[in-house]
């Protein structure tokens, strides 16, 4: 049973991957708040600096922003005087969320629209601020939406960490990697791979469909 | 110098501009990647559509398992897998041709959802009016479904075109010189990321606006009704 020598390497990056996809599924969910709403504010500063954000990040490929953070902005740093290095696994987590919470304020964006007009205006007859009407009327609704999305975007994620193994992080994929220079197994180890890849996804998948149902509690007439 | 393209590294502007020509040859390959993964994913895909739309449940369930585990796994992996793993098994391709296959394996999962969405939205009664008419299955397929569902079918092909463009970069892990690969030599070589990385970052920028332009301006211009066929 030559796999199963394996699989101590790769369960230790495994448990980088799942830490990478936690920590930028969150930091990513602030980004895609934040700029979500932001697009739709109605100072023009702010809305452009959304606007900036998202067409930057969904405009370009994951894997040019991750050897930019890692590669370029050192050099960037240098150039204004300020130490910008950042370790690989900031610079990981930090491109993963960038990208994944550009695609994300688009969601929260399309949701935010669509709750109905007559909302905001039953809101402002009740002399609620634009803020209360936003935390208290608008996302409450609004968030079951964005959850279907949501859970896609958590999936994409999870695949995407695979690609900080080329920044030199030992995630799942990079372990997988060392494994296999080692001993030239290909078949075995790549395919281990792609079911723990799938496995993880599962488990996920149903993580964000329990967190959906949750959420699902706050439309408006399930109470 | 690379391609035979020699760079000038007396000042920073003298460098953006002279390796842009370089940073274009691998902008081709990154283009010819794009359309040959573009080109198998829309053609697995269309058969992954057809088999999950299959009456017959031998056919449909592994096509669903087949799309799910596909759409579940990384590009990078999946790209080792057929790189690594087909040659022990007789397939020796160049990793220009495994990438194209890599990439059109991952997005043919994504375009048969494509297929399958697009054909539900024919609405039933079409389908019945067709069946009323008397009609034969693929007669009622190609004339009433096919040329209603087309419409929707290219604006959300055309978004997968563009994802794979950006998924391009991930060859290089297998010695394609893509535009960020040659890229990363010049940085390399010139210990100057910062210039070629920001500049590939620009052109794919461009590249993906013009290209959400041009998938805008076809998706007003496709007759919502459908093809006519006449």
């Amino acid at each position: 049973m030559q796999w199963l020598s394996y699989t101590a390497p790769l369960l230790e990056g495994a448990w980088v991957t799942v830490q990478l996809t936690v920590y930028s599924s969150i930091l990513g969910t602030i980004f895609a708040f934040a700029f979500g709403i932001g697009k739709l504010s109605a100072n023009w500063l702010i809305k452009g600096l959304a606007v900036a954000f998202i067409e930057v990040f969904r405009g370009t490929s994951l894997l040019v922003q991750l050897f930019w953070l890692y590669f370029a902005l050192p050099v960037f740093g240098q150039v204004i005087g300020v130490d910008l290095r950042l370790p690989a696994v900031a610079a990981g987590t930090l491109a993963l969320s960038l990208n994944i919470g550009a695609y994300g304020a688009e969601v929260v964006r399309g949701a935010l629209q669509a709750v109905p007009v007559a909302q905001h205006e039953a809101a402002k007859a009740l002399d609620f601020t634009p803020r209360q009407t936003l935390w208290r009327i608008a996302l409450p609704q609004a968030i079951p939406e964005m959850m279907p999305s949501f859970g896609n975007l958590a999936i994409q994620n999870l695949k995407d960490t695979a690609l900080v193994s080329l920044i030199g992080l030992g995630d799942l994929a990079f372990r997988a990697e060392q494994v296999r220079n080692f001993t030239q197994d290909s078949t075995t180890i790549y395919s281990l791979l792609l079911f723990m890849y799938f496995g993880m996804a599962l488990v996920l998948t149903a993580f964000m469909q329990l967190l959906e149902r949750t959420v699902g509690r706050w439309r408006a007439g399930s109470h | 110098m690379l391609f035979g393209i020699p760079w000038d590294t007396s000042n920073d502007w003298a460098f953006a501009v002279s390796i842009l020509p370089i940073l274009f040859k691998g902008l081709i390959v990154t283009v010819q990647a794009t359309a040959l993964g573009f080109v198998v994913a829309a053609i697995l895909g269309l058969v992954l559509a057809a088999m999950k739309s299959a009456a017959s449940r031998i056919i449909a369930w592994p096509a669903r398992l087949i799309t799910e585990f596909i759409r579940d796994t990384p590009l990078l992996v999946q790209l080792f897998f057929l790189y690594y793993v087909l040659p022990d098994y007789g397939l020796v391709l160049p990793a220009f041709l495994t990438g194209a296959l890599a990439l059109g394996l991952q997005y043919s999962a994504y375009t048969s959802e494509v297929y399958r969405a697009g054909i539900e939205s024919v609405t039933r009664g079409q389908i019945e009016a067709a069946h009323a008419l008397d009609l034969s299955a693929l007669r009622t397929f190609v004339i009433i479904i096919v040329p209603q569902a087309i419409p929707r079918i290219i604006p959300a092909l055309g978004n997968y075109l563009v994802s794979i463009m950006k998924d391009v970069p991930v060859l290089s892990v297998v010695s394609v010189l893509e535009m960020l690969n040659v890229a990363r030599i010049i940085g390399d070589r010139t210990f100057n990321y910062l210039i070629p990385l920001s500049l590939v970052g620009l052109l794919y920028l461009i590249m993906t606006l013009l290209a959400a332009w041009a998938i805008r301006s076809l998706d007003t211009r496709l007759p919502k009704d459908g093809i006519p066929l006449k």
